[in-house]
């Protein structure tokens, strides 16, 4: 494929204005799929079946099988709604998508409509700055989830080329809540950031729900970019394209930015921007076209008969509402407060994708600038140098272990950072590394004696500076003590002891 | 109401319901769809807009299923059927054409 | 002809219980009328080779003294709608030849749990798409009666093989009429029940909120028998009613005493007049209405001025909701595959495939169910139809608030020719005129004969119709009409039947 042209981006925002929109489809993390008894791949427990492994009859289409709703998924769903803001409907109902694909088992997706069991919600999402957008939420309706294709014969993969295809049906059926916003307007030149964001707050408030894995990576979390541009100054809204199955956070941010200057620069060259489905691809960091939109588009929406409204009780939405934990930026808001940390220690915190980390680790008894330090310095810098995240490296308790111990003396800065190494290779807790290494600090004066007292014997002219007053000639002193402790003696008792000892 | 069956019509609803029609086929079904909506356009005469559709015909809400485990189907009954199978996986021709 | 095939299944299932007959004897004599006389009829698309198998466990559970139920060992014969775990089941397609499914229908499950043999498999009208069974891919069954004509559909299996002592007991489905029809042009007794009394699950879906499945039998207490084993609350179907039903056998029984006649408000429907219907078909409509007065019941004209767009409405909804059903054939899963020739895609196989696996019923259906629901003429068909619906069902609930049930002939006219109406779809479909309104409400529905036609001599139905819910009370005016038929004739319709030809010697008499 021909990389297209791409005006400079800044030029770009100079030129248009671009409009967002996104529809990310979360996959639920019930134990049964969403119209069938069939154990459901999107939770942990059955997630590495063979293929053909998790069906029910209704799943892969068989002839007579009939679907029934899975009350967990609609519970779910409500929550999820809830915590979008939006209203939850007193009646909603599934329908039928009808169109043909060899991973879709009947043929039509059953999904919802005219009648979403949520709609017209708000999230507010943070920025790096610290900056509170909200994001304007049209509906989230429940649906299934379709099969899965392996391309084969073809190069790496891919559809194109590929001489056949093989499709395992055990995804098919999985329990999916999509959530459509609204056009997002007045994004600006943040527009990629704000995709990002808004990935980072839905994931967020899925895992806080408990209702999903939320893996991007394993697809629990796949989100439909749309991106339109208009000519500054004027008001009706630009041909979109949708760019399909974005798969990480860093991917919203990389190809909404890319369409933007790609539409920019066609719109500039007196082009028009075709309506179609796009594909993010990671490695050339491009879209490339997929289906133009046309007549075959004609998804023949009408009610599922083999399915009756789902009209939630009252009681039902009040109970899950107070359920609902804390809004992603409310609880980032008290736990700043709550820490004393600066705006920038916070994002600090925020950016690296650590507050769950932080706020474990302060739970476990460190404080909050100690828990921060740990988690935004040492861990991070480690982390970086593996290519891992962070929270794969070490639990919240041993990192407030490892603080306590230099709280207690146990260990100094440098000795805490030796043992924090150990623990991340896997040899225990911090005590036990700290035994096995015998890393502790001396802290038996005795010993500590005995070595200054043949420092000061070996140094007689520094001896006699210290006794002169100049007490700042102690350092020699004090350096070759701790050599002779190999580091493991707190400096600041050494010094005490080495003025003592010299004015006997 | 007046309906518009064309050939052209016809042939476009083929492709949407993957179902190939000879030109033999597109002609006949053109002319017997053309009296069929003829006739059934009639349900608009009294389908006005303060009539309730009815989809189901006793009126139910809120059938659940507890998300409770069932037994799945074993791999050799999902596959019993299959045209083509490969690696425990159903086996279909290429997905797109050469030209795309 | 062996008596054990004359026997009603209450009766047999007596004979049964009492050790008179055993079910390998029965199963065996309705083996052999099948190889005798279905090679003329063709009602059984496939003949059950477990089902001595099946005879001769229950005849052990019943030696082992094991409590068994009134239909315990009496052979049935199950529509090829109705998926079946030891037979294949094809819906009388060539999409799904030699389909074999994993799980059995929830009516099937029953059925055996209760004991009764499965027979065979029925012929029917490609996906249930027709009203005569000319539509199976496997070929056209013959009317008992008349075997150059049709036996109604799309159950013509089912009620052919009842009419012809193949098997006592049948089910069926009806979506406009495929059981009630069927009964009518063949002198024997269906049931639509109301919807969600009998679970779907595992019934090959045509038009899911209009199909029900049900008995089909040659006598009402016959039908309630086999209604009690397969009806009641199914999970596996949302659109099963959790509902406590009665014992339809019992009702039929209490009806059979001719009293519920007394006093019994029977309306007929003033949009529906004679001159709509072949004469023979009127007047013994008209008999049966007269005798059922003379025995007390009060006929009470009503109107339901909605009714003549119930077979519009029924050809939107129908086919609208059968394209997106049938959308699941497509050669991937199951079912036959076509592969064009030179570089075919997925897609090519499909339509090829689905080209090639339907007949020019399904696909007409199809295609103009795609219509309906394509962009733009949604409202205007799809959705206009489901406000016909509500009218229907508004018609029937001011009818109800009069009279007790309402009372139709089953079908305008008595059995025609095989092929007479093949080419014509609209005249076709007017054969579900009366039937249709039923199902577009969701209300019950039955069809016992009324007699023969005068002017052709062939077998009538009169139609009854409840409010939903209540399928005992078409069970008690039915038995009570058939009782008194029963008195008027002497004996059976069915006795006044033509005897078919034995093809004696002839070992395979179905495909
Ligand atoms: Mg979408
Ligand atoms: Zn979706």
């Amino acid at each position: 494929m021909a990389a297209a042209k791409l005006m400079d981006y800044d030029k770009a925002l100079e030129m248009f204005e671009p409009v967002l929109g996104f529809e990310v489809h979360v996959e639920l993390n019930t134990r049964t799929k969403m119209f069938s008894n069939a154990p459901n791949p999107a939770n942990e427990e059955f997630h590495s079946a063979e293929p053909n492994t998790l069906i029910a009859p209704v799943d892969m289409g068989l002839p007579g099988a009939l679907p029934v709703v899975n009350a967990a998924a609609v519970r779910s769903a409500i929550s999820l709604g809830l915590a979008l803001g939006c209203t939850i409907a007193e009646s909603s109902r599934f329908a039928r998508k009808n169109y043909f694909y060899p991973d879709l088992g009947k043929n039509y997706q059953i999904s919802q409509a005219d009648e979403p069991i949520a709609f017209e919600g708000s999230v507010e999402i943070e920025l790096e700055d610290g900056t509170i957008i909200a994001v304007p939420i049209e509906r989230a309706h429940m649906e299934e989830d379709a099969g899965k294709l392996t391309h084969m014969g073809g190069a790496t993969g891919r559809i194109q080329g590929a001489e056949y295809s093989l499709v395992d049906y055990n995804r098919a059926g999985v329990p999916l809540v999509e959530i459509v916003t609204k056009p997002i307007i007045g994004a600006e030149h943040r527009a990629p950031e704000i995709g990002k964001a808004y990935v980072a707050t839905i994931r967020d408030i899925v895992r806080g729900l408990g209702i999903s894995e939320a893996r991007l990576e394993r697809g629990n979390l796949r989100c439909d970019a749309n991106v339109s541009l208009r000519p500054r100054g004027q008001e009706k809204l630009g041909t979109r394209t949708e760019t399909k199955n974005v798969n990480s956070m860093r991917s919203v941010e990389r190809a909404v930015r890319y369409e933007i200057q790609r539409q920019a620069q066609i719109l500039a060259d007196g082009g028009t921007i075709t309506q179609e489905t796009r594909h993010w691809h990671e490695d050339t960091g491009r879209t490339s076209p997929g289906r133009p939109k046309s007549d075959a588009d004609d998804y023949r929406y009408f009610p599922e008969p083999d399915l009756l409204p789902v009209q939630p009780a009252a009681e039902l939405i009040e109970e899950l509402r107070a359920a609902l934990p804390e809004q992603p930026v409310a609880r980032r808001r008290r736990l700043k407060a709550d820490w004393g940390f600066t705006d920038l220690e916070f994002q600090d915190v925020h950016n690296g994708g650590l507050i769950d980390e932080v706020e474990a680790t302060i739970a476990a008894g460190a404080a909050p600038a100690s828990a921060r330090k740990w988690w935004t310095g040492e861990i991070t810098r480690i982390a970086n140098t593996q290519d891992r995240e962070a929270s794969a490296l070490i639990a919240p308790a041993d990192v407030a272990a490892l603080q306590s111990l230099v709280d207690a003396g146990t260990l100094t800065d440098k000795l805490a950072r030796q043992v924090l190494e150990g623990v991340i290779a896997g040899e225990g807790t911090p005590e036990e590394v700290v035994e096995s290494r015998g890393l502790a600090v001396v802290s038996d004066d005795g010993a500590l004696i005995a070595a200054i007292d043949e420092a000061l014997a070996a140094q007689p002219d520094v001896l006699a500076k210290i006794k002169d007053g100049k007490v700042q000639a102690a350092g020699a002193v004090i350096g070759a003590v701790m050599k002779a402790m190999k580091g493991q003696a707190d400096a600041a008792r050494v010094r005490e002891l080495v003025l003592v000892r010299a004015a006997e | 109401m007046v309906s518009e069956i064309t050939p052209d019509l016809v042939r476009h609803l083929g492709v949407l319901a993957r179902i190939k029609l000879t030109d033999a086929e597109v002609t006949q079904l053109t002319g017997q769809l053309d009296a069929i909506v003829d006739n059934i356009a009639k349900v608009s005469e009294v389908a006005t807009d303060d009539v309730v559709a009815t989809s189901h015909p006793i009126p139910m809400s809120n059938v659940l299923r507890p998300d409770e485990v069932g037994e799945p189907l074993t791999r050799e009954q999902v596959l019993q059927n299959a045209p083509d199978a490969a690696d425990g996986r159903f086996r279909v021709t290429a997905i797109l054409g050469e030209e795309q | 002809m062996s008596d054990i095939i004359r026997l009603n299944a209450a009766e047999l299932g007596a004979k049964l219980a009492a050790g008179e007959i055993s079910s390998v004897e029965a199963t065996q004599a309705h083996l052999d009328r099948i190889a005798a006389v279905d090679g003329d009829v063709h009602a059984f698309l496939h003949v059950n080779e477990h089902a001595l198998t099946a005879a001769a466990a229950i005849d052990a559970r019943r030696a082992a003294g094991d409590s068994l139920g009134e239909l315990a060992g009496v052979p049935l014969a199950i529509k090829d709608v109705l998926v079946t775990t030891d037979q294949p089941s094809t819906s009388g397609s060539k999409i799904l030849e030699g389909y074999m499914s994993p799980f059995d229908a929830t009516v099937v499950a029953r059925s055996r749990a209760a004991g009764l043999v499965p027979l065979g498999k029925t012929n029917m009208d490609e996906f249930a798409m027709g009203s005569s069974t000319e539509h199976s891919a496997y070929g056209p069954t013959h009317n008992p009666w008349d075997l150059d004509r049709i036996p109604g559909g799309s159950g013509g299996g089912s009620a052919a093989a009842v009419a012809a002592f193949e098997a006592p007991i049948a089910l069926g489905s009806d979506t406009g009429g495929s059981i009630r029809q069927p009964a009518h042009v063949t002198g024997t007794v269906g049931i639509k029940p109301t919807y969600g009394g009998v679970s779907r699950y595992g019934a090959i879906a045509m038009a899911s909120s209009l199909d029900q499945v049900g008995p089909v039998s040659r006598t009402v207490l016959d039908a309630g028998l086999l209604h009690d084993v397969i009806g009641g609350y199914d999970r596996n179907d949302s659109t099963s009613l959790p509902d406590t039903w009665p014992s339809f056998a019992q009702a039929a029984r209490e009806g059979a005493t001719g009293q519920v006649l007394k006093g019994l408000k029977v309306g007929i429907v003033r949009e529906l007049p004679d001159s709509g219907f072949q004469p023979g078909v009127a007047s013994s409509f008209r008999e049966s209405l007269e005798l059922m007065q003379a025995h007390g019941a009060e006929i009470i004209e009503i109107s339901a001025p909605h009714f003549e767009y119930g077979v519009a409405a029924y050809y939107l909804i129908h086919p609208a909701e059968a394209s997106s059903n049938l959308a699941k054939f497509d050669s991937v899963r199951f079912g036959l595959r076509v592969t064009p020739e030179g570089n075919a895609t997925v897609e090519d196989v499909m339509s090829a495939t689905r080209e090639a696996g339907f007949g020019p019923e399904v696909k007409r259906r199809i295609i103009l169910g795609t219509y309906a629901l394509s962009a733009g003429y949604y409202d205007a068909y799809y959705g206009s139809a489901q406000k016909v619906r509500t009218l229907i069902q508004q018609d029937f609930d001011a009818a109800f608030a009069k009279v007790d049930v309402i009372a139709t002939p089953s079908a305008p006219t008595t059995a025609f020719k095989i092929g007479e109406k093949i080419d014509d779809p609209l005249q076709m479909y007017l054969n579900d005129l009366t039937t249709i309104p039923a199902n577009l409400a969701g209300v019950p529905g039955i069809s016992i004969p009324s007699g023969l036609a005068a002017d052709d001599g062939l077998p009538v139905g009169i139609q009854f119709v409840a409010p939903a819910r209540e399928d005992a009370r078409l069970y008690r005016v039915g038995a009570a009409l058939e009782a008194v038929l029963l008195d008027s004739w002497g004996a059976p319709l069915l006795d006044r039947a033509p005897v078919l030809r034995s093809a004696q010697g002839r070992t395979e008499g179905a495909r």
